[in-house]
């Protein structure tokens, strides 16, 4: 049997999988920077944000 | 305060979850464009190097398959390292590293399962069978999608933290296992041809492509990993600004 089609076989499946693994944690981050923003501009504050505040005001 | 108090160290600097976003965030398109080119030169050497004599151009299929195989075991202990940080320094973003890591690992496992019965068929003549190396890497494979499940079955992730840590902690005993189960049983697998005490035993035009192959998956592999802990480190904030929200709507509504 002809070897270069396992050896073309393994390289597509290998870059299938990574450049799948790599679009999802890309898509993770976007959905998850989405998120905050929307909360932010929903006027909520995470604790630390609001303590840096008062400490820029004082 | 003392100096030493408020100077605090750059390994406690990357406790601090921003100032890991912050640092992690100027690395990382670094990490990724160093990471591709090295893998690129790795495989284009693999490329320009001569068949083997046996397993003529099936030994390509090595060049993908071994770094793919000691990954599945690195990402392992750098889980593991992880589950001491959770368990031992409580560090903040330990948890962050483990959960972050199992899918990649899951993935690197799989392909080093899937590149290895792919060169097993021509080979050996035969997919797949229940020895010892492959039957171990299947069960690794197995640990990562049981952590996966772990780490993502609570909605407070500081309850599966521990457990996570501790199930990852047990689950190191098959590394070794992995490692040696080409020299305790009886096994179609080759034995160890880079790592071992008396040097490598494979020509050197076909080991630097390996090696730099290894590295550049490597550097692939911390690139995903990076990536996917600051998207856990958002996940995380998300809920607890969703939780805040929640309570002050309770307290508007009390009101």
């Amino acid at each position: 049997m002809n070897h270069a089609l396992f050896v073309t076989a393994a390289y597509v499946v290998s870059a299938l999988a990574l450049l799948g693994l790599g679009a999802w944690i890309l898509l993770d981050q976007r959905a998850r920077q989405k998120e905050m923003a929307d909360l932010e501009a929903a006027g909520v504050k995470r604790r630390s944000e609001r303590k840096a505040r008062r400490d820029a005001a004082s | 305060m003392s100096d030493a108090a408020t100077q605090p160290t750059r390994l406690a600097d990357l406790a601090n979850p921003t100032r890991f976003l912050d640092l992690s965030g100027k690395v990382l398109p670094w990490l990724g464009a160093i990471a591709l080119i090295v893998t690129a030169i790795g495989l284009a050497m693999g490329f320009a190097a001569p068949e083997d004599y046996q397993q003529g151009s099936t030994v390509r299929i090595m060049y993908i398959h071994v770094p793919f195989a000691w990954i599945s075991m690195m990402c392992y202990m750098v889980m593991a390292v992880a589950a001491l940080g959770t368990l031992v320094w409580k560090h903040p973003l330990a948890d962050v590293s483990l959960k972050a890591a199992a899918p990649i690992g899951a993935v690197f496992t799989a392909l080093a399962l899937a590149t290895g019965s792919i060169w097993g068929r021509p080979m050996w003549g035969t997919w797949w069978v229940w020895d010892g190396r492959l039957t171990s890497v299947f069960v690794l494979f197995l640990m990562y999608l049981g952590l996966i499940a772990l780490t993502r079955a609570l909605d407070d992730p500081a309850r599966s933290a521990r457990a996570a840590a501790i199930v990852t902690l047990v689950g190191v005993i098959n590394i070794p296992i992995i490692k040696f189960s080409v020299e305790w049983w009886n096994t179609l697998h080759q034995p160890a041809s880079v790592m071992r005490l008396d040097g490598p035993t494979i020509h050197s035009s076909l080991l630097w492509p390996l090696l730099i192959s290894a590295l550049g998956f490597s550097l692939l592999f911390f690139t995903f990993h990076i990536m996917a802990m600051r998207a856990e480190i958002w996940r995380r904030r998300v809920s607890v600004m969703r939780r805040m929200m929640a309570k002050r709507a309770d307290r508007d509504a009390a009101a």
